[in-house]
């Protein structure tokens, strides 16, 4: 691969001690990207195919996994089950009961499965990009499940019941109510999906921001004494990394955790 | 030259993050549905089936063994049973055969006894009988003797006077008479 604008997000020719040229930190244009091909006015870039590439692999793994699942399992299979079963029991039992989550097992596991690939991309040479610090992706599932959230609230409550839940309505709070209900229906109704979103976007955002920052750096210093700097700050990339590989997981963790606990305060009896 | 920051800063303006374009929204959402789908309809069946089946599995192999367990037991005590009523039998044999033998001994030694208290009668009467058979033939040779030394001593045979046997045989009478009242006599002074 010729190093162009699909490949590298800076350019390599440009040291400390050069005159004519800067230190070109990231920022948001590293999040564009030129189109792959385009339909029109549809442009494919390159998040969109790894958001595909996402869908593949999970399908992939779970199909490797348990296409023919087998009740002495394989390999495989013992890692996929162990995935499951911690998103299962982890997560959704935890959250919803037993009972009640297991109609929701399906919905959570893919929602972990599909996040954790997305933002594992941010590692993986030549992807080397987060799909998820692209804000359409974490706004997309974000969305899907403030839907989920307000059709079970309804389907649970009734009409009058759900507006109560949505709104925190309380009698016992007198005349702090109505402060409370304007506060709680912006709070659920509107902040919410928002901070869902944005926290998975933005951890994912800072995370391959710092890593480029990095990576641009470890080049751009490289010449004459900068080469200690150089070096030091490609110490910190391979340390982002790991720390990446952490907050890839967790953030997926946290974004099916948020998930569960909306599903479950809509089932909630409201109080 | 950097051609990307030249790409968005000419052909783009940067927009904000924070506003999802739509068809990374819609893509997004597509490629999280096909997930999904796969997921819900095929995968996840799958494995409950499976995960069903090995808890059934291993629920039956513990019953199985808990089965087994039990038959053990049985077979365990019916094996003590029938080890008691061995013993019991064995106990009541021995029993029996002590009696028996016990019985047997005894009849044995009654047997013994009445054997030995027979030889002894006959041994007596078989010694009466040599006893009176040699007195018999002692008290003719006696008388003989007698009237032979007699005859020598009066020097004329007494033989042919038969008569005079009758004052030998009195004369022996007397005789055993006196031995007669000797060992009377003897019997008493002891």
């Amino acid at each position: 691969m010729s190093a162009d604008m699909n490949t590298l997000a800076f350019n390599t020719e440009c040291h400390l001690f050069i005159p004519g040229c800067g230190f070109e930190a990231p920022g948001l244009h590293s999040f564009v990207f030129e189109p792959l091909f385009s339909i029109g006015s549809f442009n494919f870039n390159k998040p969109m195919l790894l958001a595909l590439v996402s869908t593949v692999v999970v399908v992939w793994f779970f199909w490797a996994a348990f296409g023919r699942a087998k009740v002495v399992p394989g390999k495989m299979q013992m890692i996929a089950e162990a995935g499951y079963d911690f998103v299962r029991r982890g997560l959704v039992y935890d959250a919803l009961g037993k009972k009640e989550g297991e109609k929701y097992v399906p919905f959570m596991v893919s929602l972990f499965f599909f996040v954790w690939v997305m933002n594992i991309w941010s590692i993986i040479p030549l992807a080397q990009f987060p799909v998820t610090s692209v804000i359409a992706f974490p706004a997309g599932l974000a969305i899907m499940v403030w839907v989920l959230w307000v059709f079970l609230t309804f389907k649970k409550q009734g009409f009058v019941g759900g507006w109560k839940n949505i709104t925190g309505y309380d009698k016992s709070l007198g005349a702090v109510l109505p402060l409370l209900m304007v506060i709680e229906f912006f709070s659920n109704l509107i902040i919410r999906p928002f901070t869902h979103a944005v926290r998975l976007f933005a951890n994912m955002f800072a995370g391959h921001m710092l890593i480029v920052m990095f990576t641009i750096a470890s080049f751009y210093l490289a010449n004459g004494v900068g080469f200690v700097y150089a070096g030091a700050s490609f110490v910190m990339t391979i340390v982002m990394t790991a720390f990446e590989l952490f907050i890839q997981a967790v953030q997926a963790y946290v974004f099916v955790l948020l998930a569960c606990n909306y599903v479950q305060g809509a089932l909630a009896e409201h109080h | 030259m950097n051609a990307l920051v030249t790409l968005a800063n000419e052909v783009e303006v940067p927009q904000n993050p924070l506003i999802p374009p739509i068809p990374e929204l819609v893509i997004g959402l597509v490629a999280f549905f096909i997930v999904f789908g796969f997921l819900a309809k095929k995968l996840l069946p799958n494995i409950n089936k499976v995960l069903d089946e090995r808890r059934a599995a291993i629920e039956g192999g513990m019953e199985k063994a808990e089965a087994a367990q039990a038959e053990a037991q049985q077979v365990l005590e019916d094996y003590r049973a029938q080890l008691a009523d061995a013993r019991h039998e064995a106990a009541r044999l021995r029993q029996e055969a002590q009696e028996q033998g016990a019985a047997l001994i005894a009849e044995m030694r009654a047997e013994g006894q009445r054997q030995r208290e027979e030889i002894i009668a006959a041994g007596h009467a078989q010694i009466e009988a040599d006893r009176k058979q040699a007195a018999q033939a002692l008290r003719q040779d006696v008388g003989k003797l007698a009237t032979d030394l007699a005859g020598k001593l009066v020097g004329e045979s007494l033989e042919d006077h038969a008569r005079q046997s009758r004052t030998i045989d009195r004369f022996l009478d007397e005789l055993e008479a006196k031995a007669a009242t000797d060992s009377a006599k003897a019997e008493a002074g002891r």
